[in-house]
């Protein structure tokens, strides 16, 4: 065994998903032995280091290493789960005895259950996600440094820093269920980040700017994210409240993705058969603008969402959700799309790599388009309601005048209802964000109420 | 006479140490490696953690989960430098690697060599070392959620669906001090929530209510406060059925006592907090004896209320809790201060170095944050506005704390007209100016009320549990973001 705590054991290694896969077939066959009928367990294990200079002096250095099996026993059409992060075999026993008691005070549902045995993946081509970086601790301070130091050499108006952070993770994740399947992924993180902060005329304004990949060799350079972090910091200096009005709204290509997000909230299935959505019934619907497509591909190579298979085992698929602005599936699991009379569409755990199809503007271009309104490039709070699809958030941007930015402004709430929103979608960028598992241009929305002094 | 603390203290080593056969000599020799030449400040953070959730939907619970989780967390701190690094295995060679890791930010040679006398303060228990997962039977559990459920659908035959859940939690922690103080406690956790779908002419509404503290689950069925949240549940998702768009831009503002203190939270609580003073990144940097709120604002963060969802008998670090004056009468009188921080800026810490967990850093946080009473009656202070919005229920808020702008949701709200509460408004977000919101405060009540128990505050990835509270408040000019001009 290694000792020593700066050359870790690798967690992805195959000695390392060799014990992964055996504690998943040690809490299979517990389980069997307690009584469950059938079961499903997913054993994980991470480390990593993350770094933080501030100042050019270090400030953090931060060494993760995680571990979690947890495990779902059904005895019949009941349910319970337990988790530890304990590996011994005594502690994976008293998980799986947990689970099964917790099963037998649960109510049955016919809807409860592992997916279906003919759904679960056969396939698992090489998705191109574990990328480990030889990286020393120094090296990252060196990096995170460099990132800081760019942002603060840019103008004297950054006064003040959060700091530049680097980091390196990976990790393995080993999924297998009583139908026989056992699947197993090893991935890697990597990124660089700055916060610096800017003052002018008395009042501070922060921004910050990252990359991320599952290979290093992806990475922007730290330079390129320091110079990035001090121009949207710059730019926001002298901001101030806009008179209250109602006007088009462009959402920035980073902020973008959560527009798609709240619609994916709304038709994920455990909203739809508790009817606590505003998309209920939308299949073969209208929803968004014409034109509008957005697509799941779970395959894409070094994808931050990619994966073979969903949290069930089942095979994921490349598919259509919106197809010219109609809803062409939900985003389902075994439970939920059983409760609904469908099929799962691959979703436990969520979706993977979501493409909101680009447009061809850039971002210039659809400012340009839209004349006089509203970009924002933040939100913040929770003003949401999946129910109604009522929306209201905090939010920071520009005032865009004759196709261009005017000035900076702040503390503004936008305030629409989503439903009006999908449907009121007038562009959408070919400024793609693709750091992250949602992957758009900015989107501009033909009006919303922007609400300030 | 026994002291009460000396139990928890000695339970916690029963729990945390002897298992793993960890004695006083062996934490003199962890520290020993954590600390030597350049080293100012390090600890050792054991836990042990149980939590277990319920959940009830279409009228049945059908499922359930439990976890365990254990470890320990080094630190050793070098100036501004942290070194951090966290095991969840209970064994020597495991936490000496840990330990090691840690004290690599120090990059001064030399072995250290430690022996203290290691010694607990005897800190007042703010709640009794439960196990709430034993308080109950798992059949009673299931049976109390159900009762839940029947209350709610019993309220009104509009309610469509109700979803309640039950957690507790059980978390026991040692922290052990270089300098030999040894802090331990035995904190319990539970929180029951409800929230029920209500329909009517094929409009859909939701809401929810729930509460909790450190008990046993015991506390809701005393004074049948389990069906209390059924009720305000059901009384909240039904005003939604009625309510109008609500208006957009500045307007004067009155909120309800109790969980509407989340703007304290947002506007001020986290502007306080003594690492972003320290780097000078928040907008109330160096700005103590400053007026920042109107006479007669009193804030307080206070992490020695009894039984509360955001005390502590003792902090993270080992370090007693205490009632902290924020704002005092207007004047910012202090920041929230961890060992770290505090030891920077050369002020005592404050009992607010809390963390997620051990494998987490701490940082200055919240525990229970509210503002004291005034002296107006509630109604007189609604009948003083002419127009404007009467908010008494929120969801979640946020901060940026640099520029000082913080947003929180309304899920309950009226239309002032003539003094007079009239129609509610659906659900809008308010944003205001941290640093200069509380100046434009010019009427408190004097019906001060603390929030349910149902509070957690994110800051940098890291939940913790808090709570917040309020007397009524006028504020003159507040931007509400509803959508009609």
């Amino acid at each position: 065994m290694n000792n020593n705590s700066t050359d870790p054991v690798s967690v992805t290694d195959a000695a390392a998903t060799a014990l992964l896969q055996s504690r998943v077939e040690l809490a299979l066959e517990e389980a069997k032995k307690a009584g469950a009928t059938t079961a499903e367990a997913n054993v994980s294990r991470s480390q990593g280091v993350s770094v933080n200079v501030r100042k050019g002096e270090v400030e953090t250095v931060e060494h993760n290493r995680d571990k979690s099996l947890v495990v779902s026993c059904y005895v019949g059409d009941h349910v319970g789960s337990a988790s530890t992060s304990d590996f011994s075999d005594d502690a994976v026993r008293s998980s799986v005895r947990a689970a099964v008691a917790i099963a037998k005070k649960t109510a049955g549902d016919p809807a409860i259950g592992l997916a279906d045995p003919q759904l679960m993946a056969t396939e698992f081509p090489d998705l191109g996600l574990l990328h480990p970086w030889e990286v020393s601790i120094d090296e990252l301070i060196d990096i995170a440094t460099r990132t800081e130091a760019a942002a603060l050499s840019v103008d004297k108006r950054i006064t003040n820093t959060e700091g530049g952070s680097a980091s390196s993770h990976e990790g393995s994740d080993v999924y297998g269920n009583s139908h026989g399947f056992m699947g197993t992924l090893s991935a890697s993180r990597h990124g660089y980040s700055c916060s610096v902060i800017g003052e002018s005329d008395g009042s501070m304004q922060r921004d910050y700017w990252y990359s991320s990949a599952r290979d290093a060799r992806d990475l922007d350079t730290p330079e390129a994210v320091g110079l990035k972090t001090a121009e949207r910091t710059l730019r926001r200096l002298g901001s101030k409240q806009m008179a209250t009005t109602r006007c088009p709204v462009v959402y920035e290509a980073p902020i973008a993705s959560g527009v798609v997000g709240h619609f994916i909230g709304a038709i994920r299935g455990s909203s739809l058969y508790r009817k606590a959505s505003f998309l209920v019934d939308s299949q073969g619907k209208e929803v968004w603008a014409k034109g509008v497509r957005i697509h799941e591909e779970p395959h894409l190579y070094k994808g931050m969402g990619s994966s073979p298979y969903d949290g069930e085992g089942v095979a994921t698929q490349a598919r259509d959700i919106v197809t010219d602005g109609v809803v062409q599936g939900y985003v389902l699991a075994s439970y939920s799309a059983r409760k609904l009379g469908l099929e799962t569409t691959g979703n436990a755990g969520g979706v993977r790599n979501l493409v909101i199809e680009p447009g061809d503007l850039d971002l210039d271009g659809i400012l340009r388009q839209m004349g006089k309104g509203l970009l924002v490039t933040e939100l913040i709070g929770f003003g949401v309601n999946t129910v109604t699809g009522d929306y209201s958030r905090g939010a920071s941007g520009f005032w865009v005048e004759d196709g261009a930015i005017a000035y900076p402004v702040e503390e503004i709430t936008i305030a629409g209802n989503l439903a009006d929103m999908f449907k009121g979608v007038a562009a959408i960028g070919n400024d793609v964000d693709d750091r992250g598992n949602v992957r758009s241009g900015s989107i501009m929305i033909d009006e919303l109420t922007v609400a300030g002094g | 006479m026994t002291n009460p603390n000396q139990d928890v203290a000695s339970r916690a080593r029963e729990l945390l140490l002897a298992p793993a056969g960890i004695d006083n000599n062996d934490l003199d020799r962890l520290m020993a490696q954590v600390t030597g030449p350049g080293v100012d400040y390090a600890d050792l953070y054991f836990q042990y953690s149980r939590q277990e959730s319920w959940s009830l939907e279409e009228g049945q619970v059908k499922s359930g989960s439990h976890s365990i989780d254990q470890g320990v967390g080094v630190r050793a701190v070098s100036g501004e430098k942290t070194g951090f690094a966290y095991s969840d295995e209970f064994v020597l060679p495991a936490l000496t690697d840990a330990a090691k890791a840690a004290r690599a930010i120090s990059r001064q040679g030399g072995n250290g060599s430690h022996a203290v006398s290691w010694s607990g303060g005897a800190l007042p228990a703010l709640y009794r070392p439960l196990d709430p997962l034993e308080s109950l039977d798992d059949d009673a559990k299931v049976a109390l959620l159900e009762k839940v459920e029947a209350e709610a659908r019993a309220q009104d035959p509009r309610v469509t669906e109700v979803m309640a859940s039950l957690t507790g939690s059980q978390d026991v922690i040692l922290v052990a001090r270089a300098d030999g103080h040894i802090g331990a406690d035995i904190r319990p956790l539970v929180r029951l929530n409800v929230t029920v779908i209500v329909e009517q002419d094929g409009r859909r509404e939701q809401a929810g209510f729930g509460g909790g503290g450190r008990y046993a689950y015991d506390y809701f069925i005393d004074e049948d406060r389990c069906l209390g949240y059924a009720h305000e549940a059901v009384r909240q998702a039904l005003v939604n059925l009625e309510a109008v768009p609500a208006p957009a831009g500045t307007m004067q503002v009155v909120l309800g006592p109790g969980w509407p203190g989340i703007l304290l939270h947002e506007a001020i609580g986290h502007g306080l907090e003594g690492d972003f003073n320290r780097k000078g990144t928040s907008a109330f940097a160096g700005r103590i004896g400053e007026q920042v709120a109107s006479k007669g604002c009193t804030v307080v963060d206070d992490g020695t209320l009894a039984d509360r969802r955001g005390s502590l008998s003792v902090d993270d670090e080992g370090t007693a809790p205490q009632n902290t004056v924020l704002i005092e009468d207007g004047i910012l009188t202090g920041y929230m201060q961890d060992v770290t921080n505090a030891r920077l800026m050369g002020v005592e810490p404050t009992g607010n170095g809390r963390r997620e967990s051990y494998a987490h850093l701490p940082m200055p946080r919240m525990t229970n944050t509210y503002m004291h009473n005034g002296e107006h009656d509630p109604a007189e202070i609604l009948a003083s506005v002419k127009n404007g919005l009467y908010a008494v229920n929120f969801g979640g808020g946020q901060v940026d704390i640099t520029s000082g702008k913080f947003v929180f949701s309304a899920s309950e709200a009226y239309l002032i007209e003539d003094g007079k509460i009239a129609a509610p408004v659906k659900g809008a977000t308010l944003i205001g100016n941290g640093p200069d919101v509380l100046t434009r405060v010019s009427m408190i009540g004097n019906d001060l009320a603390l929030d349910s128990g149902v509070g957690t505050c994110g800051k940098e990835g890291q939940s913790v549990p808090v709570g917040v509270g309020q007397p009524t408040m006028r504020i003159d000019g507040l931007t509400v973001g509803g959508v009609e001009v």
